[in-house]
């Protein structure tokens, strides 16, 4: 759906040039929902914008839906815009238009009949919640509900793509929830491709498909969630991992919970159906090795039970070789945490 | 010198009084609505030019902005008094004569009008360019975000504006009034300053003081009525 190459995106000034993004490559599918997530400053909103052009990028491409938006100039970069929905943080409603007038906004750039505009906005009111409010100035809307009003407006010309720059950073947790829920259910409902960029590693953890970790203007890490979640490579990425999984112990804080000194402490991570197996019973059985649970979480990614279990395992060395064998013959992924003394 | 009060209380006074200041009134409104009129026919257009040619808004170009911020800068440092007198020779040319109401609108509108382009320059700043932006990812057009975000967004601070031009505009007449222009300043000079006639004068500055008042007060209740937050 959307071809990123070699895109990069120098600003110039009189003190020098500050490179925002460095040969980023990226494929989005059709109909993911693809996070990008970084620090402040690291180059993630540049490149939200440099999609639609809002950021004119220095050099690369950028292909929506086969077409180059890199060689579109005047009414075909418009025309094309309308195609690319896009919220942002702080929803930039129009102050001056009712919800019901900021949702026909989009349509009347696209020269919709009157009939059809009024047609779509019924329409576009209950998909997001606002019946009620069709009537009502966002300066009466809570935070969420000026968001729902950015989606329904982004949302009005039935675009292929949405692009959500910090769509919910401005959000308290709980209505993060309910905007992110809304973001998923559309993109369920419609196939929509959802582009979003954050800093906050919950919202890739809810929604997410794909995510990509950008750090000082390059894509460091990309993949499935469940990919990036299981086996983070680059440190920022095990930060950004850590941030909501939080619960594993220091090593030396486990070695004191273990019961023998020689033993090997594993961390093993489930995804999906085998964190419900009955895995450590069959590897005491199957390896004749004691397994003392020191510590464990679980948690989910999207709709799939993701979790940690750390254990203590005593045994002879061949006797933890079979274990290690077995674990991964089971497709888990197992880490030694400490090994003896 | 004292002045005489009881001339207040001689009959036909006050009917005297209407006569000599009615048209003196209705020649101020006329230069005041015409000239604030033109002015915004010619600064609002020049106002959109100067924000959207700014760096980092819709249409960008530093020479535009440059020339006609220079353009603006010369006309607005030019005392009105100074600018009645040089352009004697283009309101003879657009009016056919340099003296009368009609002569007066000339140097008040070409007065006005840069004045009026800062005044809606700094109301349109005011929109954030968020929204500006948020329109340009629907795929507006320059037009389409000047009619349909700009202005509107605006609305309240180029009313607030508004009232403001035609309250120095009204200052403006009163200078005008002094050359020839008629008009409420005139009669305050030639029959209040001239003639030691205490009491007109002090009448067309009560009237001018309503009729500043009254604009203040309108723009502001118009103003409040359009802001939605």
């Amino acid at each position: 759906m959307i071809k990123i190459e070699h895109l990069s995106k120098t600003y110039t000034s009189r003190k020098g040039d500050v490179i925002a993004l460095e040969d980023i490559s990226l494929e989005i599918a059709q109909g993911a929902i693809y996070g990008i997530i970084g620090l402040s400053g690291a180059g993630k909103s540049t490149l939200v914008r440099c999609l639609n052009r809002l950021e004119e990028p220095t050099s690369g491409t950028v292909l929506i839906d086969n077409q180059d938006i890199m060689k579109l100039s005047g009414k075909g970069l418009r025309q094309a815009r309308q195609s690319i929905g896009m919220i942002f943080q702080h929803f930039h409603l129009l102050q001056s238009r009712t919800v019901a007038e900021n949702i026909a906004f989009p349509l009347e750039i696209a020269g919709y009949k009157k009939k059809d505009i009024a047609k779509r906005v019924q329409e576009l009111l209950p998909l997001v919640g606002l019946e009620d409010k069709a009537d009502v100035y966002p300066s009466q809307l809570s935070g969420g509900q000026k968001q729902r009003v950015g989606i329904a407006r982004a949302l009005a010309t039935q675009p292929k793509v949405l692009l959500c720059d910090e769509a919910t950073s401005a959000l308290d947790p709980q209505t993060t929830v309910s905007i992110l829920n809304l973001l998923r259910d559309i993109n369920q409902q419609f196939g929509l491709t959802i582009v979003l960029i954050t800093h906050e590693m919950k919202v890739i953890k809810e929604i997410c498909t794909d995510v990509a970790v950008i750090d000082a203007s390059r894509i460091v890490e990309y993949g499935p969630v469940e990919q990036v979640f299981i086996q983070p490579q680059s440190t920022i990425a095990k930060e950004f991992i850590s941030s909501v999984f939080p619960n594993e112990l220091p090593g030396d804080l486990l070695r004191e919970l273990a019961t023998h000194p020689d033993s090997e402490i594993v961390r093993i991570h489930f995804l999906g159906s085998r964190a419900s197996d009955p895995i450590i019973a069959d590897l005491m059985k199957d390896c004749d090795i004691r397994a003392n649970i020191l510590y464990g979480s679980i948690d989910h990614l999207r709709s799939t039970l993701f979790g940690t279990l750390t254990l203590e395992l005593q045994g002879s060395p061949e006797q933890l070789t079979k274990a290690h064998a077995y674990l991964s013959a089971r497709g888990l992924k197992m880490e030694v945490v400490q090994n003896g003394i | 010198m004292g002045f005489d009060w009881s001339i207040l209380a001689t009959p036909n006074y006050w009917p005297n009084m209407l006569h000599v200041l009615s048209p003196a009134l209705w020649e101020t409104l006329y230069m005041v609505i015409v000239s604030t009129v033109l002015a915004y026919i010619v600064g609002v257009p020049l106002g959109v030019i100067l924000v959207i040619s700014s760096p980092q808004h819709i249409l960008p170009n530093p020479w535009v902005e440059r020339t006609l911020g220079t353009v603006v800068n010369i006309f607005r440092s030019a005392p009105f008094i100074i600018l009645l007198v040089v352009l004697i020779p283009l309101t003879r040319k657009i009016v056919g004569t340099s003296i009368g109401t009609t002569a007066a609108i000339v140097p008040l509108v070409i007065s006005a009008a840069p004045f009026v382009a800062r005044i809606v320059e700094s109301s349109l700043k005011e929109v954030p360019y968020g929204v500006i932006e948020a329109a340009l990812s629907m795929g507006a057009s320059p037009w389409q975000i000047i009619r349909k975000v700009l202005l509107p967004e605006a609305i309240a601070s180029l009313i607030l504006g508004f009232a403001i031009t035609t309250i120095s505009v009204i200052g403006y007449t009163a200078m005008a009034g002094a050359v020839g222009g008629g008009g409420l300043g005139a009669l305050a000079i030639d029959y209040g300053y001239n003639r030691f006639r205490t009491d007109i004068m002090l009448i067309t500055v009560v009237l001018l003081v309503l009729i500043v008042q009254g604009i203040q007060s309108i723009g502001t209740a118009f103003a409040r009525k359009l802001t939605n937050h």
